[in-house]
């Protein structure tokens, strides 16, 4: 049997080819059969998960709930010292240095990315923006947020903090950061699903010590991590608890 | 809980008696001085079932002025200001236990005589079907909501 792993639509570009190199590892590491699905957007995504056709995941936040809950995942591991964090930015010529400056009919540009959306959205509330009273300007990559920036499109742009650091210094001389958060405690999260349960206990330790081995470190700087850590069912619980609240 | 000490005070202060939720009375030390909520920050906390405050976050430490051992194990009516209408916090109470969430905006009262405003979500952490405690995240509120919230609690004071 082989079972369905997929990931976040929101994954850097630059790692892609990490993730499939790492789906051979674990592979290899398991002796099972593994296949990588990738979905262009979190619609999709949605769809697999709901017809049950996906049992190991890296999973946004934002989908935590629905998957521990409605779906009987659970946690495995998260990369080590990696948080999902927020950065409002406006083009570099915006008179507004505050966001308590924006005002209703603002446009926003941003990615379907849902819980950097959560995130940007709570930091432009000090301004009484909502979904209702901004327009919002959709997005496919961070680069294009940009681009609505730079070409005077929108007034401000959600970025993932990760996505805007890794814009060109050019790119990023022409825009100006408003708010970064520090949130600390919302962060992706791999997880597993119930008709690979029962060989939790097995992956767990396996991605754990990942980074004990030659082999296994250079998987993990595909992808951008340094190793893994175990995530607990209670921390996940606690990390659905905020998003419920941040949701609000 | 203890009462204000006026040496943690900075400035000029006046002073209130609370009754609080469990019949407790605390004397209280506060100022004008606003402390702006920090951009981009969330506050979090956590309380047992009777409100014993179990888990802050660093952010509610830096911004209530108390260290951590202070604010573990006390009431989370430790941030309580004389400003706050008490049946603000009756339906927070009465809502967070029908299982739902509790929203809205808060002055709270720091160590030092100072006060900052939040807009807070309290919700019921629900395990195994049951209640098991509660988390209460803040975000910084608008200023319009700010001063809609200074007329009404003025108001039902």
């Amino acid at each position: 049997m082989t079972f369905q792993f997929t990931v976040s639509p929101d994954f850097s570009p630059d790692h892609i080819s990490g993730w499939y190199i790492f789906n051979t590892w674990l592979q290899k590491q398991t002796g099972q059969g593994i296949h990588l699905e990738m979905y262009n957007n979190f619609q999709t995504q949605r769809v697999a998960i709901e017809n049950d056709a996906v049992d190991l995941i890296y999973a946004n936040p934002f989908d935590a709930a629905m998957l521990v809950r409605n779906k009987g995942f659970s946690p495995l591991v998260k990369p080590f010292g990696v948080s999902d964090e927020a950065i409002i930015v406006v083009n570099a010529d915006s008179q507004i240095l505050d966001v308590a400056d924006f005002g209703p009919g603002t446009k926003i540009a941003s990615t379907d990315d849902p819980d950097v959306l959560l995130m940007g959205m709570i930091m432009l509330e000090p301004a009484d923006l909502n979904a209702q009273n901004s327009v919002k300007i959709g997005c496919d990559s961070y680069i294009l947020v940009a681009k609505q920036l730079l070409q005077g499109n929108s007034d401000v742009g959600i970025f993932l903090a990760e996505a805007y650091d890794n814009l060109s210094n050019m790119v990023k001389s022409r825009l100006k950061v408003l708010v970064r958060s520090e949130i600390s405690v919302i962060h992706h999260c791999l997880m597993i699903g119930p008709k690979l349960s029962p060989r939790k206990q097995e992956i767990q330790d396996l991605l754990v010590g990942m980074d004990m081995t030659d082999k296994g470190r250079e998987v993990l700087k595909s992808l951008g991590f340094s190793g893994w850590v175990k995530v607990g069912e209670e921390e996940t619980e606690f990390m659905i608890d905020l998003m419920d609240a941040l949701s609000v | 809980m203890l009462d204000f000490k006026p040496e943690d005070i900075v400035g000029d202060y006046k002073e209130a008696v609370l009754d609080l939720y469990g019949g407790l009375r605390r004397l209280v030390f506060y100022t004008e001085i606003e402390i702006p909520y920090p951009d981009g920050k969330l506050i979090v906390s956590t309380t047992d079932k009777n409100g014993f405050i179990t888990h802050v976050n660093k952010a509610f430490v830096e911004m209530s002025g108390y260290s951590e051992d202070e604010l573990i194990g006390s009431p989370h009516s430790i941030l309580r200001h004389p400003d706050m209408p008490s049946v603000a916090f009756k339906d927070l109470w009465d809502t967070v236990n029908r299982g739902e969430h509790w929203q809205g905006i808060v002055k709270n009262l720091r160590k030092d005589g100072a006060y900052y405003w939040v807009k807070a979500t309290v919700i019921p952490n629900i395990r195994q079907g049951k209640i098991v405690s509660y988390t209460s995240v803040r975000r910084k509120p608008s200023r319009t909501k700010v001063e809609e919230c200074t007329k009404l609690y003025a108001s039902l004071k």
